[in-house]
C-alpha cells in the first residue's frame, strides 16, 4: 500500500505536469495578440467552465451525494448573491458551504 | 535570481478581497480529510498536494486507490482531467515572458498554473513591469501553493470531526467561488461564449464520454467562441 500510494502521487504529479510543460514549450514564441493566443484563451475559459459544470452536475466524491436540484439550487442563489452584491466574492463562497450544509442534513 | 519586490507583491495577492484563499482552503481541506479516510499519512498527503497542486487531479486519485485502479489508468485519468491546465498554460506564458528571464525558471514557475493562481495572475499581469511578470507570477503561486497545502495538513489532523454534512459543505465552495469568477470574467463576447458554451458542451459531452467530456467540451465551445467573437469584432 506504501509503495502503490508513493507511485500513485508520482504518476498524478507527472500527468498533472506534462500538460503545465508542454504549456510552456508551445507558448514559447506565441505572441500575445496573435489569433492563436486568443484561440487559447478561450480554449482556457471553456475548459474551466466545463470542467465547473462536470463537478457541479455530474460530481464525484462527497458533492455526489447531494441530489442534483440540491446542488444546482445552491450554485444558482449563490450566482444570484454574486451579481446582486456587485460582485462580490465573500458572501456566495461562505454562504454556498452554510447553504449546501444545512440543505442537504435537512432534506 | 528573483526579484524580491516583486515576488512579494505576488505573494500579498493573496490577502486582497476577491481572494481565492477561502475557497481553496475549503477545497483542500476536504481533500486532507479525505486522503486520511482513504489511508495515506501525513508526509503522503503533504507529497501529493505540493507535487499535484490541481484538486480534481488530486480527487481522481484519491478515488483510484479506493477502488485499486491501475498506475497506467491514474496516469491516464489524472491527464485527461487535468488537461485543461495545457490550454491555461499557453494562454499566460506568454504575457509573463522577457527575455532576460532564464529559460528553465518558465520550466519550474509553471507548476503553480492551476485555477487560482491563473486568475490572479490574469486579472493583475497588466499592472507589473513585463521584465518582473515572472516574479510576480511565483510569489502569487507560491502563496497559493502554500494555502493549499497547509489547508490539507489541517483537514488531515481535523478529518475526524468533520461530519459528512461539513465535508458536502465544503466541497461546494470551489466550484460556486470559481462560477462566479467566469462569470465575472464575461466582459465580451468572446468570453461569455466561451464560459456560457464551455458549461454546455461539457455537460453534452459527458453523454458520450464523461472521461473526454471537459477536453471535447472546451474544445467545441472555445473554437465557436472564438470564431463568433471574431467575426463580432470580439
Amino acid at each position: 500500500m506504501v509503495i502503490n500510494t508513493v507511485l500513485a502521487i508520482l504518476v498524478t504529479s507527472i500527468a498533472t505536469y506534462i500538460s503545465r510543460f508542454f504549456g510552456v514549450m508551445t507558448s514559447k514564441k506565441m505572441r500575445e495578440n496573435s489569433k492563436i493566443f486568443k484561440w487559447f484563451n478561450c480554449l482556457a475559459y471553456s475548459t474551466l467552465s466545463a470542467l465547473l459544470a462536470r463537478i457541479i452536475i455530474f460530481p464525484a466524491g462527497a458533492l455526489a451525494e447531494v441530489d442534483y436540484i440540491v446542488r444546482f439550487l445552491v450554485v444558482f442563489i449563490c450566482l444570484v448573491i454574486f451579481l446582486v452584491s456587485k460582485k462580490n466574492f465573500v458572501y456566495p463562497t461562505v454562504l454556498s458551504a452554510l447553504l449546501l450544509t444545512f440543505l442537504s442534513s435537512n432534506f | 535570481m528573483i526579484n524580491i519586490k516583486y515576488f512579494l507583491k505576488g505573494f500579498f495577492c493573496i490577502k486582497s478581497a476577491n481572494s481565492p484563499a477561502v475557497a481553496l482552503a475549503a477545497g483542500f481541506i476536504a481533500i486532507g480529510a479525505l486522503f486520511k479516510s482513504i489511508g495515506l499519512n501525513i508526509q503522503e498527503s503533504i507529497f501529493s498536494t505540493f507535487l499535484t497542486y490541481a484538486m480534481p487531479g488530486s480527487l481522481i486519485m484519491a478515488e483510484s486507490l479506493i477502488v485499486g485502479a491501475s498506475l497506467l489508468n491514474i496516469f491516464f485519468a489524472v491527464w485527461l482531467v487535468n488537461a485543461r491546465l495545457y490550454p491555461m498554460t499557453v494562454s499566460l506564458f506568454p504575457l509573463l515572458t522577457h527575455k532576460s528571464q532564464p529559460r528553465l525558471k518558465y520550466y519550474l514557475a509553471c507548476h503553480f498554473v492551476a485555477v487560482s493562481a491563473w486568475l490572479i495572475m490574469k486579472e493583475n499581469y497588466k499592472s507589473v513591469e513585463r521584465k518582473y511578470r515572472l516574479d510576480y507570477w511565483i510569489g502569487v503561486g507560491v502563496s497559493n501553493l502554500s494555502v493549499a497545502v497547509a489547508a490539507t495538513v489541517f483537514g488531515f489532523f481535523i478529518a475526524d470531526y468533520l461530519s459528512k454534512d461539513m465535508m458536502i459543505g465544503l466541497a461546494i465552495v470551489n466550484p460556486v467561488y470559481f462560477t462566479c469568477v467566469m462569470v465575472g470574467a464575461m466582459k465580451t463576447i468572446q468570453m461569455s461564449l466561451a464560459v456560457i458554451l464551455g458549461s454546455l458542451f461539457g455537460i453534452l459531452f459527458y453523454f458520450i464520454s464523461p472521461e473526454w467530456c471537459i477536453l471535447f467540451g472546451g474544445l467545441t465551445a472555445g473554437t465557436l467562441a472564438f470564431f463568433v467573437g471574431e467575426l463580432n469584432g470580439n
